[in-house]
């Protein structure tokens, strides 16, 4: 893979004088060290989170889901915009990981590894919420196709929940796979490294017995391949499934044929943005500043404002449309006047606001080469994405085909506390990652570092090879 | 062999003696040999029981007592250990009975459970009707909280014996001495009982009977013996009315007992033959809704209204003044005149000079709707004896009081004179069902039996009899009021013998009692006697007195109603009957001070909705004749007169109830002579936010009006007109190009439909008036859970039928300034669908911005025209609900029916999502045996009336309307057992048949006898929102309003 030259034109992709050693010594630094003070309180921070969200869970499994602020007209609300919007942030990790790979985009070696951690941790917070929202979660495993003794009953294959199940379930487990096996030879690494015995243990458990023979590589190679082959389809599958759950219903608003690419769009918008904001933080708590570089952020926010353009021009059919209808049930839809000047015409704004207007700075080469700036404007992003779940789902909801069952939702302190508990989890789930994991994929990244390293790109200018 | 063996004489012997108290502080009769075992150490060294088997018996025993206590609770289920006769388990009963608590009166069929009544329907042969509070009386009878269950003196229990001799003793002692003892009741209208009070007061001649309403029609009552020389109230056959005009008169509601079936019967718009209604009123009430006109018009000017109409009439010249709607109200002169004896006027001003014109007018046009010879007997109070009563308790004038089915206290606007008075009288008892203000200030408080426990006969219109039988035996200690009385005059005799006697000689004429008591009903022979008509009551001077005081009339004037809901009050702390939504405001749990949006305005009174859906309000000081109501909550109505106010009497009772049914506010210390119109009202508004439990929110239709569909009776009945492209227009789509109607095209397969049973239901929205009915007879019929006013507050009522209420939009009030009218815009483009008519009008004609468009479609109009729409689970033949639920719980019946699997439910909720109707309800806690929610399904007694076809759902499970498939399962078994097919109409679900007005026909429409197979293929009929292909089996037909066009 690395066996061509790259321009010294581009940048590069690694900076500063690094050697092999170099590499493998900043990507082991965070789990042979200590963790500093800063780890210490993130990690609390989120942990308290996290048991608080647990509460809230036991608490609404053990009383009921009125303890929600749903209501007879509004079935849905949080529960269902939280486990789109973790869904739709796990989505970026298959594409930096899969189509990137096929694409043979180098640019992604430097990020994947957490992407696609954040992928899986993400899906978990997902996969969450079809279970708590259910009325009955103990008897969940009725929308598993299982052989049973209730006589004939068998699951509803009409209905796109029982789609989501599997996609989901398929999403996280090829997720996983690819990860792990990327994994192999950097667990193998850490193992090779580790002088105390129960974490060489541990780690060469992990690393599945990677020996680094000629052969172990030429398998990890194909068997990259074969999965990036196999998860590229989920990265359409997953959320065009996850739309339908909308798409096929009859709500206005929700019956719409653009919503699977609208949202698989919007998915990586979203995905893109949250990898923004780990990175962000990662790079700087890491000291992986030479690997993760400008030049990523650039290239990430090329992507958000591709997907965010495609979802700009969905959200414009989508106002276009319902007026063009001229049908009175298309009138108060998310994104339609009735919206705007409703009730929740504040929650139609965050979305156009979040996710349309302000993007469209990044435009501005020198913006979306700040990492400042790309950090803010990543969080605004999940905001926004937040708010668009939100949108499809409350204000259509809210305002139904009957005006007689036009109601509001309004969050009561367990739905917060869930959303809230689940971000604690996901950082909690990051953060024990970060120290135990080897956060960037370095015998990846040691593929390119002749080619894309910045210390090498100098030397061969020096001596005139191109 | 001597034996130490004693016999006791008697139990009285057991007290008190040494053999007892030895045994009672004995646990052990004999001592137990523990010294044998343990004080003997040879015996105890010898013992085999190793230290191992201690281990194993302390281990067994261990695990013995666990697994003990992990046993789930003993419920007790008795089963018959001999079978009665006339039960069969799991097979209902019906007897045939008369509700009658004083406030409603009904003649009922009530469905009885191995041996508990479960459910109250109307006995349609007798032509019973049956509102929102008969039906929920049965939850009454098993109120264990409010109910009296033991005679009581003061807070001590005694035995009814006791109670006889003592209080027989305190009446001969007043007897002896002369001294006035007062019985008073409501209104009895019962024959037999009349017999018994007279001759209870043979007995005790200072005993006067004397009746009072707590709402009271005295007025009237005075008014018709003034004319016709009798006290009765008229009666009104408004099915063959043409043109009907109500002042103020809520005849649809509870007026004189309410005359809904009479009146839809006269509103048949299939037939060609609708009368036209002028309601001319303040508050917005039922029979206002339901009118083709209203005219919003407050009390005081309804007075000129009055005079003014009869002037216009007979052409004379009472003494009244002008207003500003003479010119319709002698437009509607002329309709009257025209209709001639088919023409009725009623009003509900309680004011004898108003009745009396009334009445006058009524003779003018020789009016057939207005009876005065069966009249009715169902209010029968007496408000100037009330009033010379409490005074004379109050001035020691009486000494004894004897109540029965009444509560002074909490329903008397001067109920502390009476309260006062009292204390003082040498004997007070209470004859009561409930330990109410009244039975709890009373010397003895007596537990009578509930209606659906006691005897008895009914005459509530002159010439008709209908029965009262027992359909529980008595849960309390209890006896019943004429029982009591007969006791008290020394009759030997029972009431059911004095009362088959006086039947088997004054009523049945030789007819069979066992046939009358099976049908419930005996229709007398007899003639009614004939009245005259005094045509020398000088209609003159009441004119002058009444627009005497109507001018005096400033500041506010207050007219105060019995809501739908409580009516007088008697059954506030029935849960089913506070979850019931008023039918106007949709507001449960309260009540409210109705005002004007125009008075809103300017006092500054809102109804905000609040983010979780909910509304507030802001609270009044209410200052009526000196009497002040601080902190009564505020609801904006549309159509209140400005310059008025309405409030609900009925509620705030606090004595006995339940705590969490103690809301609302009495406003009977408003209610002065019982006139429920009372002027110089002041309102102030004062600080703090009141929440309402509000069912509905979006009070319009928002544009979208094929949900609802109205014509005109002259569209209906022009036989030229098509009504599939003018007022009925089917939702069209376009499909290879070609317009064609949308339920033509299906992605679907049909269900097979060929055999068995397809149950249809059909709705007609003219014939609906919104009572209410159909909604408790759902909640008694289906264990429908209470949820109590925060969870309504919210949105999470559960009720699986509701009636929806649509106001028009301010478009009608802004179409008067345009260039054209919306009908006349209608015409004109006859391409424009219905449903988008009004929005097209707004748009074109009005020329509104967009957000004004939007407002003008949302908010109500001042004066709106109103339509009720049932709204229950459509079950759809294509229905959104199945698809999408991933488990398959819901799912289609061979008959029709969307069927719910409650068992197979794990609560996603997306069926709920996707049904456009929304009528799926999810058990958001546990309904049923939590105190969080104490209500009839927390409680021993509240738990009898669950039906047990239907199962009490848990938490997290989604419930719905099943089309009662428990009564036509069970109809298709009886057929079936019978060997015969189903007969026509036979099929039958709950809300169709508690519903008087026939709105609600159910049936098979594979039978093309039933009526149903007629009505889903009639011309009006039409699926809500069939644009989406669902194809419901619930088919509404169009609501039909009579312009009164030539």
């Amino acid at each position: 893979m690395s066996s061509h030259y790259e321009s010294s034109y581009r940048e590069p992709l690694v900076l500063g004088n690094k050697s092999y050693h170099d590499i493998t010594e900043d990507v082991a630094r965070p789990i042979e060290g200590k963790a500093n003070q800063n780890w210490y309180i993130a990690f609390y921070i989120s942990l308290a989170a996290m048991l608080w969200g647990f509460g809230c869970i036991f608490y609404t499994v053990g009383t009921g889901i009125g303890v929600w602020g749903l209501n007879k007209n509004i079935g849905w609300a949080w529960d269902i915009t939280n486990f789109v919007w973790w869904v739709g942030i796990g989505h970026a990790g298959t594409l930096i990981s899969a189509v990137l790979l096929l694409f043979r985009q180098k640019w992604r070696m430097a990020i994947n590894r957490s992407a696609e951690a954040m992928t899986i941790f993400a899906v978990f917070q997902a996969g969450l919420f079809p279970i708590i929202h259910m009325g009955r979660p103990w008897n969940g495993y009725w929308v598993l196709p299982m052989p049973n003794q209730f006589g004939s009953l068998w699951v509803n294959f009409n209905s796109p929940l029982l789609w989501d199940v599997f996609a989901i379930s398929t999403y996280l487990s090829v997720s996983l796979v690819f990860w792990w096996t990327g994994l192999l030879p950097d667990f193998a690494m850490i193992r090779d490294r580790a002088v105390k015995p129960f974490q060489k243990k541990i780690y060469a458990l992990l690393s599945f017995g990677w020996s680094g023979r000629a052969k172990d590589w030429q398998r990890f190679e194909e068997v990259s391949l074969v999965l990036a082959g196999l998860a590229t389809p989920l990265v359409l599958s997953v959320h065009t499934i996850v739309s339908m759950d909308f798409a096929t219903s009859i709500n206005p608003g929700w019956h719409s044929t653009i919503f699977p690419p609208y949202f698989v769009a919007g998915a990586i918008f979203s995905g893109f943005a949250m990898v923004q904001t780990l990175l962000g933080i990662m790079r700087k708590v890491t000291n992986l500043e030479a690997y993760i570089t400008r030049l990523h952020v650039e290239y990430m926010n090329i992507v958000i404002l591709l997907t965010g353009g495609i979802v700009a021009v969905a959200y414009a059919t989508e106002f276009f449309i319902a007026w063009y209808t001229g049908s009175p049930y298309e009138n108060y839809t998310y994104l339609s006047f009735g919206a705007e000047s409703g009730p929740y015409g504040w929650a139609f704004w965050a979305l156009l606001i979040c996710n349309i207007i302000l993007p469209q700075l990044l435009w501005i080469k020198k913006l979306r080469r700040s990492f400042i700036f790309s950090f803010i404007m990543s969080i605004i992003i999940n905001i926004g994405m937040w708010f668009e779940r939100f949108d499809i789902i409350a204000i259509v909801l809210s305002k139904g085909h009957l005006p007689s069952t036009w109601w509001r939702f309004e969050p009561t302190f367990v739905d917060v506390g869930i959303f809230v508990g689940t971000i604690g989890f996901f950082f909690v789930l990051f953060l024990l990652y970060a120290r135990t994991f080897p956060v960037i994929a370095q015998a990846e990244v040691k593929t390119i570092l002749k080619s894309s390293g910045e210390n090498f790109k100098k030397l061969r200018e020096k001596n005139n090879e191109h | 062999m001597a034996s130490n063996k004693k016999y006791w004489q008697s139990v009285e012997e057991l007290k008190g003696s040494s053999v007892v108290e030895t045994l009672r502080s004995n646990e052990f009769v004999q001592d137990i040999p523990t010294d044998e075992f343990l004080g003997d150490k040879e015996t105890l060294e010898t013992s085999s029981t190793s230290r191992r088997d201690f281990l194993k018996y302390v281990g067994f025993t261990t695990a013995a007592a666990s697994l003990a206590a992990c046993e789930g609770p003993v419920r007790k289920s008795i089963p018959y250990v001999v079978q009665p006769n006339d039960i069969v388990v799991g097979v209902a009963d019906w007897y045939a009975t008369t509700i009658a608590d004083g406030f409603d009166f009904a003649n009922v069929l009530v469905k009885t459970r191995e041996g508990r009544p479960i459910l109250v329907m109307p006995n349609k042969q007798a032509g019973g009707e049956t509102n929102a509070r008969t039906q929920a009386s049965v939850l009454s009878l098993y109120d264990d909280e409010l109910r009296l269950k033991e005679p009581q003196n003061r807070d001590s229990f005694l035995t009814w014996e006791d109670a006889d001799s003592q209080i027989i003793a305190k009446l001969n002692e007043l007897k002896e001495a002369n001294e006035q003892v007062v019985l008073l009741t409501g209104t009895l209208a019962s024959p037999s009982t009349e017999k018994v009070i007279a001759e209870f007061t043979t007995a005790y001649p200072n005993v006067k009977h004397v009746v009072y309403d707590a709402i009271s029609e005295s007025a009237t009552a005075d008014a018709f013996e003034a004319m016709y020389g009798k006290r009765a109230l008229p009666n009104y056959d408004f099915s063959k009315a043409e043109v009907i005009v109500s002042i103020g008169a809520d005849f649809i509601g509870d007026w004189q007992g309410g005359y809904e079936k009479s009146y839809a019967d006269g509103r048949r718009a299939e037939s060609g033959k609708m009368s036209y209604h002028v309601q001319i009123e303040s508050n917005m009430s039922l029979a206002g809704a339901n009118a083709d006109k209203r005219m919003v018009v407050k009390p005081s000017e309804q007075v000129y209204a009055l005079v003014n109409l009869y002037n216009a009439v007979a052409g004379e010249s009472l003494p009244s003044k002008a207003t500003k709607f003479d010119a319709e109200i002698k437009k509607l002169a002329s309709d009257l005149k025209k209709a001639g004896s088919k023409g009725v006027v009623v009003t509900g001003l309680n004011d004898k000079n108003a009745q009396l014109i009334a009445f006058a007018i009524n003779e003018k046009l020789n009016s057939e709707i207005f009876d005065t010879e069966a009249v009715n007997l169902t209010r029968q109070g007496n408000d100037t004896q009330v009033t010379q009563l409490v005074a004379d308790i109050k001035g020691g004038k009486v000494k004894g009081l004897v109540t029965y089915n009444t509560n002074p206290l909490y329903t008397l606007a001067n109920a502390a004179d009476l309260a006062e008075g009292i204390k003082n009288l040498k004997l007070s008892v209470a004859i009561s069902t409930q330990k109410d203000a009244t039975a709890s200030a009373t010397q003895y408080a007596l537990p009578a039996p509930h209606n659906l426990e006691s005897w008895g006969d009914i005459m509530a219109v002159k010439g008709t009899y209908s029965l009262m039988q027992p359909t529980i035996s008595p849960l309390f200690n209890t006896r019943q009021l004429q029982d009591v009385l007969l006791k008290w005059s020394g009759s030997s005799a029972n009431y059911y013998d004095t009362l088959k006697d006086f039947w088997s000689t004054t009523v049945l004429a030789g007819a069979s009692w066992n046939q009358a008591l099976h049908d419930g009903f005996f229709k007398s022979e007899e003639n009614s006697e004939a009245t005259t008509f005094e045509s020398t009551v000088a209609i003159n001077a009441s004119a002058v007195q009444l627009v005497r005081a109507a001018n005096n009339s400033s500041g506010f004037e207050l007219n105060l109603y019995s809501s739908t809901a409580l009516g007088d009050g008697k059954q506030a702390n029935n849960p089913w009957l506070q979850e019931l939504p008023d039918p106007i405001t949709r507001a449960a749990w309260d009540n409210y001070l109705t005002v004007s949006m125009a008075d809103a305005r300017e006092l500054g009174f809102e109804n905000p909705v609040q983010d979780n859906g909910a509304i507030d309000g802001n609270y009044a000081s209410v200052t009526v004749n000196g009497v002040t109501i601080e902190k009564v909550p505020v609801i904006i109505q549309p159509g209140q007169a400005k310059g008025s106010v309405g409030l609900a009497l009925g509620y705030g009772r606090t004595q006995g109830l339940k705590e969490e049914m103690q809301v609302g506010l009495n406003a009977y210390p408003f209610y002065k002579d019982g006139n429920n119109v009372q002027y110089n009202v002041a309102i102030e508004k004062t600080s703090g936010r009141h929440k309402f439990a509000c069912t509905q929110v979006q009070s319009t239709l928002a544009g979208r009006h094929d949900i609802l569909k109205e014509a005109t009776l002259k569209q209906v009945t022009d036989t030229h007109l098509d009504p599939k492209h003018t007022w009925n227009k089917p939702a069209m789509v376009s499909y290879d190009h070609q317009e064609v109607e949308a339920k033509s095209i299906d992605l679907w397969d049909d269900h097979p439909r060929e055999v068995g049973h397809h149950f249809n239901l059909s709705i007609d929205l003219t014939s609906c008036t919104g009572c209410g009915a159909c909604v408790v007879a759902c909640h008694a019929e289906n264990n429908v859970p209470v949820v109590g006013k925060d969870e309504v507050r919210v949105g999470r009522d559960m009720h699986w039928l509701r009636i929806d209420r649509y106001y028009s939009s301010t478009v009608i009030d802004k179409q008067h300034e345009a260039s054209m009218t919306i009908e006349e815009f209608r015409t004109e483009n006859p391409n424009i669908s219905n449903k988008d008519v009004e929005r097209k009008y707004t748009e074109k004609v009005l020329e509104l911005s967009r957000g004004d468009l939007f407002a003008a479609l949302e908010n109500s109009a001042e004066n709106p025209e109103v339509a009720f729409q049932p709204m229950m689970c459509q079950h759809c033949n294509h229905a959104p609900c199945e698809t999408v639920c991933p488990v398959a719980a819901t799912s289609h019946g061979r008959q029709g029916q969307n069927q719910m699997a409650y068992n197979r439910c794990v609560g996603t909720r997306y069926c709920a999502n996707n049904c456009p109707y929304r009528v799926r309800r999810f058990n958001w806690f546990n309904y049923s045996e939590n105190n969080e929610f104490d209500f009839n399904m927390n409680n021993e007694y509240g738990k009898m009336v669950l039906n047990p076809d239907v199962v009490v759902r848990s938490r997290g499970v989604m419930e719905k309307c099943s089309m009662c498939i428990q009564m036509t399962q069970a109809t298709i078994l009886k057929a079936k057992k019978e060997g015969r097919a189903v007969n026509k109409d036979e099929f039958e679900t709950a809300c169709s048949s508690a519903c008087s007005t026939g709105a609600m026909v159910f049936g098979d429409i594979n039978n093309s006898e039933d009526t149903v197979a007629t009505l889903k293929e009639d011309k009006r009929a039409f699926h809500v929102l069939d644009y989406i292909g669902t194809k419901p089996n619930v088919v509404y037909q169009v609501k039909v309003r009579n312009t009164n066009e030539a």
